[in-house]
Formats: C-alpha cells, structure tokens, sequence
C-alpha cells in the first residue's frame, strides 16, 4: 500500500472529506453553543447587598447568579479559631488571610463543592457549615474539614461600595 | 425466521406484500418459533413493550397541559392534579409507569443473567439492552425535574454537578448543560426537550433489539441451542401471546394498585415544595430505581473516582459477555454461579436499601463492603468460575429430560438431521 503513488483522484477524496468536516464542524459549533448561558443570563452578572442590618455571628443568604451567597459577620472568636489553624490541617490549604480580607466579613458562594448542595450554616463538627447531601463539613471560614467534597467553598468576586454595602460579581 | 416464503392469500394482499413486504413480517412474527420450555420470567419483553406505550401515550397527554417555565411549571402540574379531566388519573399513571418500567426492566435483566442470555450469540441483543437502561435512567431522571419541586431542583444539581468532577473541563460542561450559572430556566427547558425526545429513541432501539433477537431466536431456561423450527419450538402466536397477555394482566394488577391505592408512596413529599434555589432538602435521595448506583457513588470518599465508580458499575454490564468465561448458559446447570447469582441480588437489593440511608457509621461500611463485593462479581468471580466450576451435563434438547428415554432422543435427532438436509 505504502509504495502506491496517490492520485489525482486520492488527492480529490481526501480534499472532500477535509472541506466537508470543516462544512459539518460550522454548522454543529452554533447548535451546541446555544446551549451555554445567553447574553439575558450573562447580564445579571453583579448584585449590590445592604449588610447594614446584619450583627456579629448572623449569616445572610442572598441570591447571585441563581446561586446563595453567604455573607456571615463572624465574631471576634470565630476569625480567631479561622486564623488560628495550621495549614497541614487541611484539605484545600487557604489561608484565612486570603479568603476574608476584612476579617469581620465572610463573602462566600454557598455552595457545596462535592455536589452543589447549600450547606447549613452553623452545624457539623467545625461550627462551620455542614452539607446535608453528602455529608461534608466546613469551618467558620468555609474551607473543608472532613467529608468528600473537594475544595473549600469559593470566595466569589465582591468590593465595599461603603461601610454597609458590599458589590458581588 | 420462518424457511419458508410467505404468500398472501388473497390477490390484493400479493399484490401489496410485492410492493411493501408488510404482510410477510407479519407473517414472521406469528410464526415465529419460540422454545417452548418458556417461563414467566420470559413475558417481561412484553411487559416492558407495554410500559413504554404506556409512557408515550400519558406523557403525551400531559405534555398537552404541562408548561415548561421555571415560573409555571409547578403550578401547571398542580394543575393537571385538580382542573384537568382524569388528569391526576394521567398524571399518576406516568410517575408510577417509570417505577412499573424500571421494575420490569430489573426482572427483565436478572433473568438474562440467571439463564446466560447474554452470552453469544447473542452480545448485541444485551449491549442495545444496556444503551435503552441508559435511556431509560436519563429519561426517568430528566422526568423528575419537571414538576419543579425540591427533589426535582435538587436532583438535578447534584446529578448535573457529577459532571464537574471531570478534570479541566468538568466546571465548563456543567455551566453548558445548565445554561446558566446553576440550575434554572433554561435548563428546565432543554430537559423538556430531551425527556420528549428519548422514549422515542428507546422505541428505536427495541425494534433493533427485538430484531436482533429473531435473527439467533430466544434463549430458555435450559440454555441450549434449539433447531428452529422443531419439536422443541412453538409459534409465537397463539402460544406466547396467551401467556405474555395473562402475565401482562398480572403486572396491571400491581401497576394499578400503586396508582389507585398509593400513588405517592415511591415519590417524596419534598417534591411537592416548589423549588427553592436557597434551600436545600435535609435529605436528598433519587428515585428507588437509582438508589443502588448511589449507594456505590456515595461509598467513594473521593468525587471523581466515585463517579467514576458510579458509571464503571453499569458500563461493566456492557462487557459482562466476555467477562462470564463460562460457555453454559443456564445457572440450572451451574451449580456455584447460581449461589453467586443470588449473593449478587442480594448485594444490589442492599446496596439499594444503603443508598436510601444517610452515607455515615455503619450503613456507610456497609455500603462500601457491598461496592467492592459489586465489583469482585464482575471482574474476579466471573472470569474464574467459567473455569473453575464443575458444571451439570446438558441435556440434548428440551424435550429430552421431559421424554427421558434415549430411543426418543435417537428419534430426535435423526428427524433435526433431517430438517438440516
């Protein structure tokens, strides 16, 4: 077969079959794209959030992209046990620091890494979070303790407007 | 697959049947010959053909009513149950005819394992089997969201998270399936589509797997190749189809008493929560049918190797032909794969009653022991019974245990050499 030179006609097969692909690849990309979020989901992109109201050890859920966030005002002890942890100690090693830049203010999606539960806030064996799905726990800075979820819960992009208003997205 | 060629009687019928052969796969089809040595366990085809109109027949009639919009859907089933006509009639039938499918379906593939049949010649009747189960998980699985409850929004994020355990790429797919940054609107839509889509390839693939069947003929609970036709066979009509009719009315009885008398009872009551995208259940579980491959995925402590765990457990089933080493069909004939044929039943029934306990202490390791017990079925104790295992002698022909005597045997054989010429 090797020593067979190609033809006119091989030639010919074989720029077919390219231009047809290419033709077939065209018109499959814009019925599988269509699939994807669409500009009306991309446009809701960012939510402004009033935490004026919300005291020390209290948790608010607010909704962003059809995902919980949860924006939890720790008390002074909580961001102590949060700090005071050693990074060997854990699965995803983050560093309290890195995922709380105003201590006070935890800004988290609350959303359970394994399989997208919303973990209970106050519960399981770090006085964290705790997904009732699969059984995964969390600490007071939402990184994962125990249980088969991956990595810590994800620290969304959010700014202070002001004192009592915090921009998510 | 009847030898002879089939001729209308009357001239019309010729005179079409030259055009369009319909008459002559008619004809095949009642004359089809069918061990006669056929048990109950072998009307479940039937049955399931029924389960599947069945489907078709109510989902269209709901689809009729049903509005799929995050907003509306829920509403729209509540009303189906009250304004309707006979709708909460409709709509009963087709949440529990899923449960009827998949428990015929699970009889129907314990028997192919307890008589062999999905050994050659007959691997492409099993493989296109174990793509309609697929079908079946899928269209069942995309069903359940519709109604747009809690079960419903949160069944479908942790089965379309399954998704994001796939290095790289997995976080990417999710967002594309969903449409979205999480479970919504868009999604209930394509899932809509899809679930409208899919029984109509399952009703493709049984033709192919009935017409994969006609070509090596049925298996029996002997498991021996029969000559086709003999004394050994009987033509389908009116044999078989009085005893799948009589079991086809025992299994209506039992379809009926869960739709008339606990219509709820495999559902949750959580599904009649609208979907709430801040909450979730305390605790979520699948449909009955799906419990034992949740049992196994939640028994991984790791999220990819568990759903990869998941999967291997029903893609091992496809392989399952060349993973039995064993050339005897029948269990009746192999005395140690029988016992492991019921310590498997028994492993899966567990692992089902697992899945729908929290994954913790002891039900935890216990799901784990049956996991890996799943797994050593397949890929050890298969491989090495077929050969291990000391088997039964097979008889020559259904009919010879039956008749006992050799001299009738010598008959036997004499007029199958006969039928060969």
């Amino acid at each position: 077969m090797s020593d067979k030179v190609p033809k006119r006609r091989d030639f010919l097969f074989t720029a077919s079959y390219a231009v047809g692909a290419v033709g077939v690849g065209a018109v499959v990309w814009p019925l599988i794209d269509q699939m994807n979020p669409d500009a009306s989901v991309k446009a809701l992109a960012s939510t402004e959030v009033d935490i004026s109201s919300v005291k020390p050890g209290n948790t608010i859920t607010v909704l962003w992209r059809g995902k919980p966030v949860f924006i939890r005002r720790r008390t002074q002890e909580e961001i102590k046990v949060a700090r005071s942890v050693k990074m060997e100690d854990l699965i995803h090693p983050e560093k309290d620091e890195d995922r709380a830049k105003n201590p006070e203010w935890l800004v988290m999606l609350g959303v359970c890494t394994h399989l997208g539960c919303v973990p209970l806030n106050d519960k399981g064996d770090y006085d964290g979070w705790f997904c009732p799905c699969h059984g995964s726990h969390y600490d007071t800075s939402g990184r994962i303790r125990k249980g088969p979820a991956p990595w810590n819960m994800e620290i969304p992009k959010y700014e202070f407007v002001n004192a009592n208003t915090i921009k998510i997205g | 697959m009847s030898d002879h060629e089939y001729i209308p009687k009357s001239k019309a019928g010729k005179w079409f049947n030259d055009r369009l052969p319909l008459l002559t796969l008619a004809n095949h089809l009642t004359d089809y010959p069918t061990p006669k040595n056929l048990n109950y366990w072998w009307t479940f085809g039937g049955i399931l053909t029924f389960c599947l109109i069945t489907q078709i027949v109510t989902g269209l009639t709901l689809a009729m009513h049903y509005i799929a919009h995050a907003d509306m859907a829920f509403e729209s089933v509540e009303h189906i149950m009250r304004d309707v006509n006979y709708g909460w009639l409709i709509r009963y039938i087709h949440a529990n005819g899923a449960s009827m499918f998949f428990l015929a379906v699970y009889i129907h593939i314990f028997r192919s394992l307890f008589y062999g049949s999905y050994k050659s010649p007959r691997e492409i009747i099993w493989i296109i089997g174990i793509i309609i189960y697929l079908l079946m998980m899928a269209a069942a699985f995309m069903g359940y969201v519709l109604p747009w409850g809690q079960m419903s929004f949160w069944g479908a994020t942790v089965i379309t998270n399954l998704f994001s355990a796939i290095p790289l790429v997995g976080e990417g797919i999710v967002t594309w399936l969903w449409g979205g940054y999480s479970v919504d609107n868009p999604t209930l839509t394509r899932f809509f589509t899809l679930h409208y889509l899919i029984p109509f390839l399952i009703l493709g693939l049984v033709v192919l797997h009935i017409w994969a069947l006609h070509v090596p003929g049925n298996n029996n609970p002997v498991g021996i190749d029969i000559k086709k036709p003999s004394k050994d066979t009987v033509p389908f009509h009116p044999y078989i189809v009085i005893k799948d009719g009589f079991a086809l009315l025992m299994f209506m009885i039992v379809f009926a008493f869960f739709v008339f008398y606990a219509p709820n009872i495999l559902g949750h009551a959580d599904n009649y929560i609208e979907a709430n995208p801040l909450v979730t259940p305390a605790h979520i579980v699948p449909e009955w049918y799906l419990l034992p491959f949740y049992a196994i995925l939640r028994s991984v402590p790791d999220k990819l190797l568990g759903v990869i765990a998941m999967l291997s457990a029903i893609l091992i089933l496809a392989v399952l032909p060349w993973l039995d080493t064993s050339k005897i069909r029948s269990a009746v004939f192999r005395p140690l794969y029988k016992q492991f044929y019921w310590i498997l039943v028994a492993d899966v029934l567990i692992l089902g009653y697992m899945g729908a306990m929290p994954a913790e202490g002891l039900y935890l390791l216990i799901a784990r022991v049956a996991t890996a017990y799943y797994f050593l079925h397949f890929l050890v104790i298969l491989p090495v019974l077929g050969f291990k295992e000391r088997t039964i002698p097979l008889p020559l022909s259904i009919t010879e245990p039956v008749l006992g005597g050799s001299p009738n045997m010598a008959m036997a054989k004499k007029e199958e050499s006969k039928i060969e010429k």
